[in-house]
Formats: C-alpha cells, sequence, structure tokens
C-alpha cells in the first residue's frame, strides 16, 4: 500500500527504467537456473538408469514414469486424484471451520481457556497419526476415517494459531471501540476477526499441507483409491515406476492446493482491503 | 446547568501483587461549552479519571453524572479519545469516521451526512478513501476526532490525544481542534503532560497531587482576548505567569 507505483508516473526516470530491467533480467536468470536444475536432474537419472549405474527396477527411471503416467492418465489417474483432493479439501475446510470456531469460544471465555490450556497442549504435542487405529474402529474403515485423520492432524493446530492471533489484536484498537461501547461479539467481528485476516490464511496455508499429510496417511491405512492408495499398492507389489509416478502427482497437487489458498487470500485481501 | 459532575470519585486498583490507590477524592463540574485540562505528576491516575468519567471503568467509590443522569456504562453522551489515533488500517478513512455509528447502530442517513460534512469541514473529504496509512498524522488524529464527535457527544474526553504528534504538527493540530470544539460547542476534559498546551486551550486547569491523586488546585485561565486562539494566546503576557504558577506546584513532586 505504500510503495510508490509506476502507474502513478507518466514518464519514467532512466535510471528506474534501467532499474526495473535490471530486476526482470534477475529474475529470468533465476527461473532459468530453477527449469535447468530440473532437466538435468531428468537427464543424469536417465542417463544414469540406462548406463545401469543406478538400478532402475528400485530407483525408476523418468522415461518408464513417464510412461506410466500416459497409461494412467488414460485409466484411472482423475478417480485417483479426485479422491485425494476431496477427502482433503473436506478434511480442510471442516478443520478451519471448527477450529476457528473453537478459537471463538477460547477467545470469548479466558475461563473456558483456561480449563482447555493442559489438554491443548498434550493433544498438540501428540502424533495424530497415532490415533490411526482407534480412528478406524471408531468411525470405520473408509473414507470418513482419512477425512476425520486429516482433521486430527490439522484441527488442535489452528486453534492454537487462530486464538494466539485473536489474542494479539492490538489493545488499543479493542479499548477503542469500548470507547464507542462496543459489545463483545462487536468487537470481535469488526476489530479482532478483520484484524487477523492475514493469521487465518497463514493458517490455511499450513492446514492444506497437514489435511494433504492425514489424508495420504489415512490412505496408507485405509483406502480402495486415492494417491496414498496407488503409493501403498505400487510398493506392495514392487511397482517403483507407480510409487514414482504417484508421488510426482501428488507434489503437483500439493503445490496447486497451496497456490488455490494463495488466490483466495488475494481475493479476500482485496475485498476486506488490507 | 452543570453538564458533568464528578462527585467524590475514589478508586483503588486491586491485582494478586497487591491494591494500588490510584485516586483518592475527586469532585469538580464542567459547564457546556467549557473546555478543563487536568494535569498532574505522571502515574497520578489521570487516564484513569477519564476512564471512570467515560464509563469504561466503575470507581470503587464516588459518583459521575452527565445531563443529570448517572453514568454507569459507556453512553452515547459522551466520546471519548485516546492517545493513539487507533484507526484500523483495514478501512478507509471514511470507513474508519464512520466506525462509531455503526457500532452504535445509529448509521442513519442523517448521521452519515453530517459525518460527511464534518469531513469536508475539516479537510478531509477528499481523502475519504485513503487508508491511514496514506496519511499524515495531523490528518490521522484529525479522523479520529471526527470519528469521536460523528457520534455527536455533549461531552468530550481527550487523553493525551495529541502527544504521538511532533511539536509542529501538535500547534497546528491543537489550532485545528480548538476550533472545531468552540464551533461545535462541545464541552472537553483534557488530559496531558504538556503544560503550554494545558494553557492554550482551557478555560480551567485542574492540577491533580501526586498518586493518591486529588485536586490540589483549580485554576481559571483567562486572557482577556476576543477570538482567543492555541497559538495566539501564546504571546500573551498572561501565559508565562500561568506557566510558572503550574510549574511550580508540579515541580515540588519531581
Ligand atoms: N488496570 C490497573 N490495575 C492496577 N493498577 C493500575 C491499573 N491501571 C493503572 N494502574 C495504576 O494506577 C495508577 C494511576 O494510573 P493512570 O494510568 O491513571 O495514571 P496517569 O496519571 O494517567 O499516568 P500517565 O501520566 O503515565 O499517563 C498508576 O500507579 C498505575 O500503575
Ligand atoms: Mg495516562
Amino acid at each position: 500500500m505504500n510503495e510508490v507505483h509506476d502507474k502513478e508516473y507518466t514518464t519514467l526516470s532512466s535510471e528506474r527504467n534501467a532499474y526495473l530491467k535490471g530486476q526482470k533480467r534477475t529474475q529470468r536468470l533465476i527461473f532459468a537456473w530453477q527449469i535447468g536444475i530440473l532437466l538435468q536432474f531428468l537427464f543424469f537419472w536417465e542417463l544414469f538408469a540406462r548406463m545401469g549405474i543406478i538400478d532402475s527396477f528400485i530407483l525408476s527411471q523418468p522415461s518408464r514414469i513417464a510412461s506410466t503416467f500416459v497409461s494412467m492418465a488414460k485409466y484411472d489417474l482423475l478417480l485417483h486424484v479426485g479422491v485425494t483432493v476431496y477427502e482433503t479439501l473436506v478434511g480442510f475446510v471442516l478443520g478451519v471451520i471448527i477450529g476457528t470456531a473453537l478459537a471463538v469460544v477460547l477467545w470469548w471465555s479466558s475461563f473456558i481457556s483456561k480449563i482447555s490450556e493442559p489438554y491443548l497442549v498434550v493433544l498438540n504435542s501428540l502424533p495424530k497419526i497415532a490415533l490411526g487405529p482407534v480412528i478406524i474402529i471408531i468411525v470405520g474403515a473408509g473414507t470418513e476415517a482419512i477425512i476425520f485423520m486429516a482433521l486430527a492432524i490439522s484441527l488442535i493446530v489452528t486453534v492454537l494459531e487462530m486464538l494466539n492471533g485473536f489474542r494479539h489484536t492490538n489493545r488499543e484498537y479493542i479499548r477503542m471501540a469500548s470507547t464507542f461501547g462496543a459489545t463483545k461479539g462487536q468487537i470481535f467481528l469488526k476489530v479482532v476477526f478483520p484484524y487477523n485476516i492475514s493469521t487465518l490464511f497463514n493458517s490455511l496455508k499450513i492446514n492444506i499441507g497437514l489435511s494433504l499429510v492425514g489424508v495420504i496417511a489415512g490412505e496408507f491405512l485405509v483406502s480402495k483409491a486415492g494417491l496414498g492408495y496407488l503409493i501403498v499398492y505400487g510398493g506392495q507389489v514392487f511397482k517403483m515406476d507407480l510409487v514414482m509416478a504417484s508421488v510426482i502427482i501428488l507434489a503437483i497437487v500439493a503445490a496447486l492446493m497451496y497456490q488455490g489458498v494463495v488466490l483466495l487470500q488475494k481475493l479476500a485481501m482485496r475485498w476486506y482491503s488490507h | 446547568m452543570n453538564i458533568l459532575e464528578v462527585k467524590n470519585i475514589a478508586q483503588k486498583y486491586q491485582a494478586e501483587n497487591g491494591e494500588t490507590i490510584a485516586i483518592k477524592d475527586v469532585s469538580f463540574s464542567a459547564e457546556k461549552g467549557e473546555f478543563i485540562s487536568i494535569v498532574g505528576p505522571s502515574g497520578c491516575g489521570k487516564s484513569t479519571l477519564l476512564s471512570i468519567i467515560s464509563g469504561l471503568l466503575k470507581p470503587t467509590a464516588g459518583e459521575v453524572f452527565v445531563n443529570g443522569s448517572r453514568v454507569l456504562e459507556v453512553t452515547s453522551h459522551i466520546g471519548y479519545m485516546l492517545q493513539n489515533d487507533n484507526l484500523l488500517d483495514w478501512r478507509t478513512i471514511y470507513k474508519n469516521v464512520l466506525f462509531g455509528l455503526e457500532i452504535r447502530n445509529i448509521k442513519t442517513p442523517e448521521n452519515v451526512a453530517r459525518a460527511e460534512d464534518l469531513l469536508k469541514k475539516y479537510g478531509l473529504y477528499e481523502f475519504r478513501n485513503n487508508y491511514p496509512s496514506q496519511l499524515s498524522g495531523g490528518m490521522r488524529q484529525r479522523a479520529a476526532l471526527i470519528r469521536t464527535l460523528a457520534v455527536n457527544p455533549d461531552l468530550l474526553l481527550l487523553d493525551e490525544a495529541f502527544s504521538a504528534l511532533d511539536y509542529q504538527t501538535r500547534l497546528t493540530v491543537t489550532d485545528d481542534v480548538y476550533g472545531i470544539l468552540k464551533q461545535e460547542q462541545v464541552t472537553t476534559i483534557m488530559v496531558t503532560h504538556d503544560i503550554p498546551e494545558s494553557i492554550s486551550m482551557s478555560d480551567r486547569i485542574i492540577i491533580l497531587t501526586q498518586r493518591p491523586a486529588e485536586i490540589k488546585e483549580m485554576m481559571s485561565i483567562d486572557f482577556n482576548m476576543e477570538n482567543r486562539t492555541p497559538l495566539s494566546c501564546r504571546n500573551n503576557p498572561n501565559f508565562s505567569r500561568y506557566f510558572n504558577h503550574i510549574w511550580k506546584e508540579l515541580s515540588i513532586y519531581e
């Protein structure tokens, strides 16, 4: 908001032009290096596999991954990606909504918040994956268990993160609202929540990753479809091409979902005019 | 009739590590349109006194009346402006100015029009769609004042409202604000550390003792000037007389 926008100038000074050109050149160079490293990595991987220096049965090789990818794409790739994305999004949305709601309750009542403190600390440090068998027994070995796992992993983090943000709202802002006789609800809606929009999105960015971790862990345990299922299945039948292809697709899916949150943040920020 | 009556206010703060007596016994009153400053050694309970008058804080003893009715909670008769402008940085100036109206659920077309008038009158209307970070300190302070005045208070409380500004800006802003307040006929109680500022703006000055606060002296400020402004009265011969007096009263506590 504070920087000088270039469009405000009708003509740019020659120094500014040189500066901008230099910036652009650096950016292009960085991008070229990034692509270059990836291509070289793939090239040597393929080369060493063909020369027999590395065992392509265990470590696979780019050309075989590519052909696996093509045959998966013809067959049921979309189904598996769809299942994983669906489970992740459901777990993510539930985690955000329930987590934020709990954080609001804890912000509202310092009494409840003090009571729940030791529980939150313990739950936060507990590796949630250890709950896998318990979850399966309680909600059954199906999609529900996977979503539940995603929720379990992201929920407590959301609660703690949001609560921390709410508590660190500028006190003077709250005092200012009180001078107009604001109720606690008004203080929350008009000061605390808008103040924490960026906290919310930081927590969303962490959560989308955590939900995916939960979903893959869940799919390792119970599932008939999804990228986690493909990875486990490929490992069991020793089809490393399938495992590698799935991992790569998973990386792409994770990156796309993260970018989705970033895009959402940009829209929300514009709307809230931060 | 007195617009404000403060009767035998006392305040003790309770904390885990003990009790703090902030105010011992303070009583005074203010007439409509009057400008009263409160000065006193730091930590003597000035902010506490304002919070009590505003209704934000319940005193341990004593009563406050505004327009004859007792203040038990924050009421719409009182506007309270804190030290920082506290403009919300995600709202435009326009939306910031309407904040009080929103909170009090009185965002009627008439009140909005009044707020817009104040923006126009005090030179902020062109900046209404800007964000606080794009304004100078003086403009932000004016915006905060308009936010407080938009709810149409009968009594205005200022707690070191200008101390965040640099000296130059401060002189012009106090001149601006003084003009606004006299024009809108708002009764004002101002807490300040700045003795010249208190003399230049006030009709009366209340000097408090060290904590626990009592009223040490109540001074009437009179310059016998027409169209007195904070800047013009600084040149009046009485100014330094008042200054020396208050200085002496307060320096006992240094
Ligand atoms: N919430 C509180 N709990 C306990 N003690 C408090 C509280 N608020 C203020 N005090 C104490 O009461 C006394 C008066 O505080 P107050 O802020 O009213 O003084 P002040 O005159 O406004 O000070 P300053 O000149 O620094 O602005 C101080 O000793 C302060 O430490
Ligand atoms: Mg104070």
